[in-house]
């Protein structure tokens, strides 16, 4: 697999505080990934740090086989960090020409772009006027204007409305769908297990969990069950060992799978020992459950 | 490099208040030829300011870079928040992001104070030529000629201060207190120059603030008004005599061009040491 970014043991202090606390992780061709983490969790300081406008402390990020400078690199790479900079005077047509010269590409994509994240009719109004949605949605056209290999958003959905949340997210999908690797930071999480494959999880500016998002949900779920007789439901339970920890939660018990097994077996098993049951759930732990076990203060 | 002045250009070019400032700047330095025209008249006595040899070459060298060199401060304007707004729109992040280094970026903006500088030397030149082929009493080759190193040393005089607003930009990031600490910077030289006056000679204290930037660069160009043949008569009959060295002294190019050397250097060196 073609690695496209390798961050090594990266760390970045402020004073006293350390935002950023030996990181690593690898970005690899062709796959969406989603940094998660709470607000000041270091995911914009790591961003920052490969993007070459944070100094690093100390460790070691490498972009591509690393044989290119980092600003080089850059011109192969499409981001958009916190909210969208453009100067104000000039109009979208205009503020991507400059871009275009800046990353030494041709001018000829800019109408395309536009057109993909639905502004071309707005080419000649001035970045001024735009509402924060389109300017939001200029960033991206921006950041597509070379054709990057990876295309780096922080936050983009960001302080916009539904209908802004909802065309960002579409134009994610698009670019995602023609096979252009993303990475992606954000602290919604539907957003990141709508779009991403892979995840980096972030506390503190450590790193909690790194790997695929099907890996991370890895247990096989839990069920919710409620019975006339609960002391019998939970010995039944407890003495299996398809069930892992066993707890009481109000009227319910919840029963944690240690195994494949889907709702009706569960309720065959019980039927046969006695035990009828008046409520039986079976559930997945969603990404937001997982993440903030994960970041939970200990 | 051609890039880089592109990029810069493609900035200022839809900046109105750039736009505008700047053409004001260089309308200013035509209307030097309206020095031409202050005429007094006292009943039978005619005077004529152009009559009396300050359009001369190749004293008109001397006199119109000392006088068009005031005008920098405009166009210090531009240059200052060309660098602040950067900063303000946050655009410098956004540009290193799409892939312009921090050297480039100061290159980018040092080629445009070079641009600027050499735009205005020839227009100075242009303007001095015209007025002095209009006015002046000697018309050879060889006297018209003379004395470019008023010329030379404009050029080198604006490129320094420039170059000082790019570092106060660097610096300070807004364009209003940049030009503030421009102002605070020199009226600081002034005082400094005044105390150690009064603590020293003259020519001790005048030893030592020749290295300070903004006394360097106006050490550049003298004040040409008591070289004029007129103010000497003048000062000679009241008893006094001006003995004083008006060339451009090797020295101070030197400590100009290690000023701008450095203000170009700490420029790049905040930007690579600043988190932005």
């Amino acid at each position: 697999m073609e690695n496209i970014l390798t961050i090594s043991n990266l760390t970045k202090k402020f004073g006293s505080l350390t935002a950023v606390d030996n990181l690593s992780f690898t970005i690899e061709k062709g796959n969406v990934y989603g940094i998660l983490g709470p607000n000041g969790s270091g995911k914009s300081t790591t961003l920052g740090i490969v993007l070459n406008v944070v100094n690093k402390t100390a460790g070691d990020f490498k972009w591509f086989d690393g044989n290119t400078s980092t600003h080089d690199a850059l011109k192969k790479v499409g981001a958009i960090i916190e909210r969208p900079n453009f100067y104000p005077y000039m109009t979208a047509f205009q503020n991507l020409q400059l871009v275009c010269k800046i990353k030494e590409v041709s001018e000829q994509k800019i109408s395309e772009k536009l057109q993909l994240v639905g502004l071309l009719d707005r080419k000649d109004s001035k970045f001024s006027t735009y509402s924060l949605g389109m300017k939001q949605r200029l960033a991206i056209a921006s950041a597509l204007l070379n054709d990057p290999e990876i295309l780096i958003l922080d936050e983009p959905t960001n302080g916009l409305d539904p209908q802004g949340i909802h065309q960002i997210r579409e134009i994610i999908k698009t670019i995602a769908s023609k096979g252009t690797t993303i990475l992606l930071a954000s602290h919604l999480l539907d957003e990141v297990e709508k779009v991403c494959s892979h995840v980096v999880i972030l506390r503190k500016g450590v790193s909690l969990y790194s790997g695929s998002v099907d890996a991370m949900n890895a247990s096989h779920g839990f069920i919710t069950l409620q019975s006339k007789n609960m002391e019998l439901l939970q010995n039944a339970l407890e003495g299996n060992p398809a069930f892992g920890i066993v707890k009481r939660e109000g009227d319910f018990l919840i029963a944690y799978l240690n195994e494949p097994m889907d709702a009706s077996e569960v309720n065959r098993l019980l039927f046969e020992k006695g035990i009828s049951i008046s409520h039986l759930v079976k559930r997945k732990e969603s990404l937001e459950e997982q993440f903030l076990q994960l970041t939970k203060q200990n | 490099m051609l890039r880089l002045l592109t990029i810069e250009l493609q900035k200022l070019r839809y900046n109105r208040a750039a736009k505008v400032i700047s053409i004001i700047y260089f309308i200013l330095i035509t209307f030097i030829a309206l020095i031409a025209s202050i005429e007094f008249n006292f009943g039978d006595f005619h005077f004529r300011l152009a009559d009396q040899g300050i359009f001369n070459f190749p004293y008109i060298w001397h006199f119109n870079t000392y006088i068009a060199a005031i005008l920098k401060l405009f166009l210090a304007i531009v240059i200052v928040s060309m660098m602040s707004n950067e900063y303000s729109y946050r655009t410098l992040k956004q540009n290193l992001i799409d892939g312009l280094s921090k050297k480039e970026f100061v290159l980018s903006k040092f080629l445009t104070v070079l641009l600027f500088s050499i735009i205005s030397t020839i227009f100075i030149f242009a303007v001095s030529l015209i007025l002095g082929f209009s006015f002046s009493d000697y018309n050879e080759v060889g006297i018209i000629f003379s004395d470019m190193e008023y010329v030379a040393a404009y050029f080198i005089k604006l490129v320094a201060f420039f170059s000082f607003c790019l570092f106060l930009g660097v610096l300070v990031k807004r364009s209003a207190f940049a030009l503030g600490f421009l102002f605070v910077w020199f009226i600081g030289e002034k005082i400094l120059w005044g105390i150690l006056e009064y603590r020293l000679y003259k020519e001790k204290a005048d030893s030592i603030m020749q290295f300070f930037p903004l006394e360097a660069m106006s050490n550049l160009i003298k004040e040409p008004f008591t070289r004029l043949g007129a103010v000497q008569s003048a000062a000679n009959q009241l008893g006094e005599n001006f003995t004083k060295d008006y060339n451009v002294s090797m020295l101070t190019i030197g400590i100009v061009l290690v000023w701008t050397a450095l203000f170009l250097y700490w420029s790049y060196a905040i930007l690579k040491k600043r988190d932005l």
